[in-house]
Formats: C-alpha cells, sequence, structure tokens
C-alpha cells in the first residue's frame, strides 16, 4: 500500500522533475536539455503575466475572505435565534461543485441578461461588460470566488472561537473591556494559530486556481485572468509541451514549498503559545 | 449556558441584518439558477429582471437530456462517486489503522512522507500522470478518475482521517482482544471499525463531495463525451449551450440535487469535519 502511494505520489514528483529537464513533446523522442526551459521561463513575458494575475488573484482573495470568515465567524458563534439558517447559507457553496457555481456566476454577471446589470438598471446605472472588459474581469473573478469558500474559513474560525475558555471573557469582563477590546486582546490573540493556517492555507489555494478561471474567462479578455496552473495546463494539455509545462509546475510547487516551510517554521511558535489546549 | 447580556436590542437587529444581506447575496445565484431554469428563452432577457417565471417550462428539464448526453455525465458521476467513496474508506480505515495501532520499523518516517506528500501541488504529479496513463492505454477511460483518487493525494487524506480515530481507541481494549484469542484482522473488523464509525462518515462525505466535484482531472483523461462527468459536461456545454441558458441552468440544478441532498441529511457531521480536520480540498 504505502508502495502504491509512494509510486503515485513520489514517483511523478520526481518523473516531472526529470521533465522539466526535457524537450518533451506528445509524440517522438524528448531530449535532456538542462535548466533551458527555467531560463526559457525567466525571459518568457507570458509567464509574468500570468505569475502577476496569480499574485493579482491571491492578493485580492485572501485579506477579503478572511476579514468576511472572521467577521461572520464572530456574528456567527453568538447564541442568536435562527443562526443555523444563516450558518447553512454561508456554507452551501463550498459543497457547491465550483463549475457550477462559476457557471451560474457567469450568468450573473452576463451583460445584457445577467442580473447584476438588470439590477444595476434598476437604479440607473448602465452596467459594464464585468467579464469581457480588462480590468473588471478579475476582480469579478475574485468575488465569485471569494463567496465561494468563505463559508469553510468560517467554519473553522467558529470551531477555533467555540474554544476559548470562557473565563477569559468573564475576566475581561470584570476588567471593564468592552466588544472591541474583548476582541482584539481576547478572542483574537487566542485563535491566532488558526487564522494564520487559514490564510496559508488559502493562499496556496488562490495560487493554484484554476477551474472558475476556465469556465468564466478562459483566461481573457487579453490574458487579463490567464493564471498560473491555467498557463500550465494550456502548454501541457492544449500544446503538448511537457517539459516547459513541467517547469512550470515546479515553479508553482517551490512557491507552495516555500509557504508551507513558512509556515511549518512560525507554527511550532504558535503550537508553543497555544500551550495545551 | 446563559445568554451573553451585551446586545442591545439595534445590535441584534444589526446583526440579523447583516447576516440576512450576506446570506441573500450566497443564496440568489442559487434562486436565480432554479428561476432561469423554468423560463422560455425568451423571458430571460426581460427587464425588469423576473424572479418567479410567467410560465414554468418543465420541459427544460428534459430538452437537457435531448441536447447533450446528461444521463450519461450523470451515471458516469455517480459509479465513480461511488467505488471511489468505497475504496477510499476501505483502504484508509486499514492504512489508518496500521498508522495508528500496529508498530512497524520506520511507521512515523513513512507517514510524515505520506503527509508531506499530500503538500505535492496535484499540477506538478498531473503531467507525468497523464503520460503514465497514457502510455497504459487508460486515457479516455474512467480508469484514472477512480484509482488516482483512492490512491493519490485523497487518499492519503483518507488515512490522516482514519489515523486519528484508530488512535483515540485505548490499547488496554486491543489486548484484552488478543489474549482472548482475537486475530489482527478481527480486532480491525470487530472493534475499530465500529468505533471508528464517526470518521467513516466523514471520510465518506468528504470523498463525495470531492469526487462529484472534481473537474481537472476529467479534463485531463477524458475525450469523449460519453464518458465525461458532470463538471467536465456541463463547462464544456457553456459554450456550446451557452445561449441558452435556461438549459444550462436545469442542467446545473440537477447536477447540484445529490450534493444538496448529501448536505441536509449529513450537515452536522460535515461542517464538524471541516472544523476538525481544518484541511481543504
Amino acid at each position: 500500500m504505502v508502495l502504491g502511494f509512494t509510486l503515485l505520489l513520489l514517483f511523478p514528483m520526481g518523473l516531472a522533475l526529470y521533465m522539466s529537464l526535457t524537450d518533451w513533446p506528445l509524440l517522438g523522442d524528448h531530449h535532456f536539455i538542462g535548466l533551458n526551459n527555467y531560463r526559457e521561463i525567466m525571459v518568457d513575458q507570458m509567464f509574468w503575466r500570468v505569475l502577476g494575475n496569480t499574485v493579482y488573484f491571491t492578493a485580492g482573495l485572501v485579506p477579503l475572505n478572511i476579514v468576511l470568515a472572521l467577521l461572520l465567524a464572530l456574528l456567527l458563534s453568538k447564541s442568536l435565534r435562527g443562526i443555523g439558517v444563516f450558518r447553512t447559507a454561508i456554507f452551501v457553496p463550498v459543497m457547491t461543485s465550483l463549475v457550477v457555481w462559476a457557471i451560474v456566476w457567469k450568468l450573473m454577471y452576463a451583460t445584457e441578461s445577467g442580473l447584476i446589470n438588470q439590477l444595476l438598471l434598476m437604479i440607473g446605472i448602465k452596467g459594464p461588460a464585468w467579464l469581457y472588459n480588462q480590468d473588471l474581469a478579475m476582480p469579478a473573478v475574485i468575488v465569485t470566488s471569494v463567496l465561494k469558500n468563505v463559508g469553510l474559513n468560517m467554519v473553522l474560525f467558529i470551531a477555533a472561537i467555540q474554544q476559548v475558555p470562557r473565563s477569559l471573557y468573564e475576566a475581561a469582563k470584570l476588567d471593564g473591556a468592552g466588544k472591541q477590546k474583548t476582541f482584539f486582546h481576547v478572542t483574537l490573540p487566542m485563535i491566532t494559530p488558526t487564522v494564520f493556517l487559514t490564510v496559508v492555507m488559502t493562499v496556496i489555494g488562490s495560487l493554484k486556481v484554476f477551474g472558475q478561471i476556465y469556465v468564466m474567462t478562459q483566461g481573457g479578455p487579453s490574458n487579463s485572468t490567464k493564471v498560473l496552473v491555467y498557463y500550465i495546463w494550456e502548454k501541457a494539455f492544449k500544446l503538448f509541451q511537457f517539459g516547459y509545462a513541467s517547469a512550470l509546475a515546479y515553479v508553482l510547487f517551490f512557491i507552495v514549498m516555500i509557504l508551507t516551510l513558512l509556515q511549518w517554521q512560525l507554527r511550532k511558535r504558535w503550537v508553543f503559545n497555544e500551550g495545551d489546549a | 449556558m446563559p445568554k451573553p447580556s451585551v446586545h442591545t436590542a439595534g445590535g441584534a437587529v444589526g446583526t440579523y441584518l447583516l447576516l440576512t444581506l450576506i446570506s441573500l447575496i450566497m443564496i440568489v445565484p442559487f434562486i436565480w439558477m432554479i428561476s432561469t431554469s423554468f423560463k422560455e428563452p425568451q423571458s430571460i432577457f426581460t427587464y425588469p429582471p423576473q424572479w418567479i417565471p410567467e410560465t414554468f417550462r418543465f420541459q427544460n428539464y428534459i430538452d437537457v437530456f435531448r441536447l447533450i448526453p446528461f444521463h450519461r455525465f450523470y451515471l458516469n458521476s455517480a459509479y465513480i462517486a461511488v467505488l471511489v467513496v468505497l475504496g477510499t474508506v476501505f483502504f484508509a480505515s486499514l492504512a489508518g489503522y496500521a498508522f495508528a495501532k500496529i508498530p512497524f520499523k520506520g511507521r512515523n518516517v513513512v507517514f510524515l512522507v505520506l503527509l508531506s506528500a499530500m503538500m505535492i501541488p496535484h499540477e506538478v504529479t498531473a503531467i507525468p500522470m497523464f503520460l503514465f496513463m497514457r502510455q497504459l492505454g487508460w486515457i479516455d477511460t474512467h480508469l484514472p478518475l477512480i484509482l488516482l483518487p483512492i490512491f493519490g493525494a485523497g487518499g492519503v487524506f483518507g488515512i490522516f482521517v482514519m489515523r486519528q480515530f484508530f488512535i483515540t481507541v485505548p490499547t488496554e481494549l486491543e489486548e484484552a482482544a488478543m489474549i482472548d484469542g482475537c486475530s489482527r484482522f478481527r480486532i480491525y473488523a470487530r472493534i475499530m471499525l465500529p468505533i471508528a464509525k464517526p470518521g467513516m462518515a466523514t471520510l465518506t462525505i468528504f470523498t463525495f463531495v470531492t469526487i462529484w466535484n472534481e473537474f481537472f482531472d476529467p479534463l485531463i483523461f477524458i475525450n469523449s463525451r460519453e464518458l465525461m462527468t458532470l463538471p467536465l459536461g456541463l463547462s464544456l456545454f457553456t459554450d456550446e449551450v451557452g445561449t441558452a441558458w435556461q438549459y444550462l441552468m436545469s442542467a446545473t440544478v440537477m447536477a447540484t440535487m445529490p450534493l444538496l441532498i448529501v448536505f441536509f441529511i449529513a450537515q452536522r457531521r460535515f461542517i464538524e469535519g471541516v472544523a476538525m480536520t481544518g484541511l481543504k480540498e
């Protein structure tokens, strides 16, 4: 069994590394070309473009997602009546297929018949062609993605908030701390491990964004939403440049690995702070 | 437990308003999806937006099956999901048990290697996997879609979940059973599995949702229409049927149904599972 896993996870990893050092077409022989693919990546205009787009997506999505998730978790960890309904409403998109969600949002964003523009028209605004506008397509995809996944982080935050010992709140109350003070001095410090974990996981997830781009924009208009994984997919499975695509994938892997190691290093500190909770 | 008494009436109303607004933004796409799925083509473009169609056109739901091999997508998704769930739960519980309870040389090292393998971006291994599958002649078959999740990262995740459950079982329980002459496998089947039922349920739901929604793998491994799964089939038809939103929407409604049913049945367990493992797709 372990052998099976090694075969299916580690072996392809090694093979991918080797492939990234070759010129590997769909048909015909492959040639070892050393670091040429990586050199080419460095001067590939499109690579820098898609890397920029990926960073843009991540930088837009992560703060929005985390802040909204935290806010929702705070609101939803109160014992209010009917809270389950809200939790469910916010969590349902997490369950839904990304493709379905993206298709539905494509309809929402549609220029003429889209709900968003129809609603805008009701207040007298002529909405833009969201997904066909270079400046608006990426923000539109970001909003769609935040709403899709915010429920996931929300649930993690709710779980963390519920584990904060009640006694701390009582002590804060005795000290006369207001709501804001209690949040910044009790809740937030106690849940930093979770915040940190979710930030890193969300960043990693964002760097690998693909499905919603594929469905909603196909990387367009004029490459404004073409992200790294889309570019990898295009090179590998549309153009069959497996060597170059593998090198691109390894660039992604290095970025993810650095983030994971960073998390590991920092997490030790957090876990230490956590004590034995 | 006493309710936190700090809410003023205004605060509670504000909270409700905010929550209602956000929930609406979450739900409106679904309502719009359902609404559009019943519309006549010409009433999709009407202004102001029509929430409840003038006439419900149930025919859309039937036409979808004529326009695209939708029943194929459905059957493919269903049987692949079932096989993957069964395979994952079976192998993950066996391996999870081994990692939790059977001491063997290098156990922790192997476990760590497995966990770190989970960090490998799928996109990196997808390319060699594609060539590997091509070598085996498995491109445009369902085999990669069934075997890769069971023995790939999804399987590792399963082992991780199951191990966490088995580890909580006291060793004394096992020892007692062994003294009574129970074999390893009997212990696993008779003592361990019943205890790990919550873990297996969590894993089942997780795996089902993941596989039902999986998009990347079918995209690279499947070419024939007849072999496509729901997400892939729908995504390819955004352009073909793209202008006919009413069909696309009735198809997405039907594609989402099984998930919503699973979710409403297993809601609490699923959310707890997410919170417990803290892991994402």
